[in-house]
């Protein structure tokens, strides 16, 4: 109890700094934050909000949950936002030229974005196996190198055609086979009663993640070997992990996942990759894993409060209030969580220290200066 | 590309004679250019793409505009890398360097525009350290781990920044008016002979000069501002005491404790330093060269900042090299689509050079590999007629890549970067 407490306490607290800022500086500029919060609320708790909230959340717990599975292992995948890209692209193009049964060409589809996010996210692995090069560089570069690729690739005369009536050049547009289509039932919910979209078909797949990566975690050998790899490599090493094939697999399995990440919005919306497909969702899902603490039940409610957020942000345009102000409160949010996180954890370290020493007989917490 | 290392070191991490075995003093070894070596590498690469030029008749592959443009790209580049070597010789990783140098450019931008621009400069400069100042509390007092912050900063730097431009431009919160331009400086009738022999287009003797007339005509103040900080930065870090307990913080914070030294007081330091580097990148980006704050006009420079600290093994002066190669395939790019081909020829040739260092050393399967490179390379530039845009953008990074991959041996990054330091807790 007092550990979920603890693990409770570290998020809750904070958020509410990254309240606490954001009304400061909506005070500084001249807005009422109360009424600036409350048509926010208002705006983002209508029936049309709250699904474009639920399919913005989506897209975002799936590239979370691609971020936390290398995270979990102290292994930085900064690469995610290159991997959904190019598999995107990829899969858009596959999926717009192939001609097959629905369920088929769905799959094709999914199956050509894993596996292209995961052979992407395999150069990162194979380089800091065989030659010892750091994840967090390589990937970076290679979120470059993936934009270079897609700027090449996404271009007439070869992924590319010119859509209708526009000069938006994307990829030759996904068949009716190929499109998953919307929940339709979900709006008979009292909530979602009256809104004119419904909630994407994908976001079964996302729950399917989730529950996998739950899985995957908690249930079985490898989820294990994992969780000892991030915290005690040498420990894990010694207990007869293999170091390097863990690096691959966990870099694989975070590029599968980072392949999907497009495909809400690709199946579900605009049936092609073109120059105006959202970018840098990799970065928000390394700051929504960050404040889900990589947990996939933590992850679900960053998700869903990051979408909430960007959504209901749209009515401050009207209001007078620059949008950005929630982005500020974003940023806050997640580096003082990460600084609780780590208060927290120091805390519970010297309490435990503390016990000991009073099991010992005496009330001085032993090796208190140690800290950790 | 990747050949052109700055670290030509022949001695494959052997000792040479002077040196003196302790850990920190080891580190000089890697620095094996002596001067004649030096000038040797350069004027044979003067040469090999002086050679190109003629041959292919592509002239902006050196010209004065385009050497001019590389050097304007590489002190953004640099002084970003240089933020990046501060930060990591005392341990702490930088990723925040990107978000640094967007205040920074916000900074030239909303100051540049009111006062002025050297003030811009400053307020750049200042911004970039308050960005700083967030990661130390986050990395050096709290002991986050330094990727997540510098991830935060970065998400932090854009958003702020973003924020702060629609309360101060609101009509056109995307972007600033036009930041009037730092006075730059002519040397007289210097530069202008310097142009009349680059125009003959001689072998050898037209290049140099092209390169003397860039830095020697409408050089803005700023880029003597930027070189000074190299030396400035080597003078600080090697070779004085105070450098001297900063690296250690980065090699060994433990034994330095044990020492007396004030590990967080220079972990504090060296990160703010980074951040005034950066956020000074930044608003020279701006300032000079765009004239004007944009919104997401960085582009990723920072990074391109932080591989040129990597290209250049956390040293200074392959730091300068990379981010002079890194400005070059910015400037280029923009520059001419002809001479981004010729380029190509230069690769080969540099590829054959090194198959034959290879041979002499008797290593006949690197020797091969390169020259099978070399073919490639040749017959990718006996096929067509023009590159792809994109080859030029991605070059920064895959040169990167390269080095990181092939070179690593080499490579030797301060001991104890990115872990977090608690005081007196040795593991």
């Amino acid at each position: 109890m007092r550990k979920f407490l603890l693990a409770v306490a570290a998020p809750a607290l904070a958020l509410l700094f990254a309240l606490l800022v954001t009304t400061g500086i909506l005070v500084v500029s001249g807005h009422p934050p109360l009424d600036v919060y409350k048509s926010m609320w208002d705006y983002g708790t209508q029936p049309d909000s709250l699904i474009l909230t639920l399919n913005l959340s989506t897209t975002y717990y799936i590239a979370a949950v691609a971020v936390a599975i290398g995270f979990k292992m102290n292994l930085f995948n900064i690469g995610v936002d290159g991997q959904y890209r190019l598999a995107a692209l990829f899969a858009a193009f596959v999926g717009g030229k192939a001609d097959l049964p629905a369920p088929l060409h769905v799959a094709l589809i999914l199956v050509v974005a894993m596996v292209v996010g995961a052979m992407w996210a395999g150069v990162a692995a194979v380089l800091k196996n065989r030659r010892g090069v750091s994840e967090v560089i390589s990937t970076i570069m290679l979120n470059y190198v993936a934009t270079g690729i897609i700027a090449y690739l996404l271009t007439e005369g070869r992924f590319g055609v010119l859509a209708e009536g526009s000069n938006n050049i994307g990829t030759p547009p996904i068949g009716p086979s190929g499109q998953v289509p919307g929940l339709s039932f979900l709006n008979n919910l009292p909530f979602l009663k009256d809104a004119t979209t419904s909630v994407y078909g994908m976001f079964v797949v996302a729950i399917a993640v989730g529950v996998g990566y739950w899985w995957m975690l908690n249930r079985t050998r490898f989820g294990f070997d994992l969780r000892a790899s991030g915290l005690s490599s040498t420990a894990a090493t010694a207990s007869g992990i293999n170091a390097k094939r863990m690096v691959l697999y966990v870099m694989l399995l975070s590029g599968a996942v980072a392949g999907l990440i497009g495909l809400p919005q690709l199946l579900g919306e605009s049936h092609a990759y073109n120059l105006d497909f959202p970018a840098g969702l990799g970065f928000t899902g390394i700051a929504i894993a960050l404040l889900g603490r990589n947990s996939p039940i933590g992850i679900v409610f960053g998700a869903l409060l990051w979408a909430f957020l960007d959504v209901s942000r749209q009515i401050l345009d009207l209001e007078g209030v620059s949008k950005e102000i929630v982005t500020i409160m974003q940023g806050i949010a997640v580096l003082s969580v990460v600084v609780a996180y780590e208060i927290v954890r120091r805390y519970g370290i010297r309490q435990q220290q503390r016990e000991v020493g009073r099991q010992l007989g005496t009330d001085e917490p032993v090796l208190a200066e140690a800290g950790a | 590309m990747s050949e052109q290392k700055p670290q030509g070191g022949t001695k494959l991490g052997l000792p040479t004679p002077g040196d003196v075995v302790a850990p920190l003093a080891m580190q000089q070894r890697t620095f094996s250019f002596t001067g004649w070596r030096l000038a040797v590498l350069i004027s044979g690469l003067i040469a090999v793409v002086s050679m190109v030029r003629i041959v292919t008749g592509a002239q902006q592959i050196d010209s004065a505009g385009t050497i001019a443009a590389a050097i304007g790209f590489a002190i953004p580049i640099g002084m970003a890398g240089l933020g990046g070597l501060w930060s990591e010789r005392s341990g702490v990783v930088n990723i925040g360097l990107e978000g640094m140098m967007i205040l920074g450019t916000w900074g030239a931008g909303w100051a540049g525009t009111t006062w002025g621009p050297w003030y811009g400069l400053l307020a750049g400069t200042v911004l970039g350290g308050i960005g700083a100042v967030v990661h130390a509390i986050a990395t050096v007092t709290f002991g986050v781990d330094q990727i997540v912050s510098g991830v935060a900063i970065n998400l932090l730097g854009l958003g702020v920044t973003q924020y702060l431009s629609t309360l101060v431009w609101p009509n056109q919160p995307t972007q600033s008016p036009t930041i009037p331009s730092i006075p730059t400086f002519t040397l007289p009738w210097f530069s202008d002979k310097m142009k009349e022999i680059a125009d003959q287009g001689w072998f050898f003797v037209s290049d140099v000069a092209s390169a003397l007339r860039a830095i020697t005509y409408d050089v803005p103040y700023t880029t003597f501002i930027a070189v000074l900080l190299l030396p400035i930065t080597f003078f600080l870090l090697w070779r004085t005491s105070f450098g001297l307990r900063t690296r250690s913080c980065g090699e060994a914070p433990h034994a330095a404790e044990s020492l007396g030294v004030n590990v967080y007081y220079h972990k504090y330091f060296a990160v703010i330093v980074s951040g005034f580097l950066a956020g000074f990148g930044g608003a020279v980006l701006a300032t000079v060269l765009s004239g004007i704050y944009r919104e997401g006009q960085t582009q990723g420079l920072g990074f391109i900042g932080l591989a040129a600290m990597i290209f250049g093994n956390w040293r200074v002066g392959g730091l300068a090299a990379g981010a002079l190669l890194f400005g070059y395939t910015q400037a280029i790019q923009l520059r001419s689509g002809a001479a981004v081909h010729a380029l190509l020829l230069v690769v080969v040739v540099l590829l054959v050079l090194m198959a034959a260092l290879y041979f002499y050393r008797r290593s006949t399967r690197s020797g091969i590999i390169a020259l099978i490179i070399a073919g490639l390379v040749f017959a990718w530039y006996a096929t067509t007629e023009t590159l792809p845009d994109q080859v030029a953008y991605v070059t920064p990074y895959v040169a990167t890549l390269l080095v990181l991959s092939l070179a690593s041996q080499r490579l030797r990054m301060p001991a104890a970067d990115g872990r977090p330091y608690i005081k007196g807790q040795d593991h």
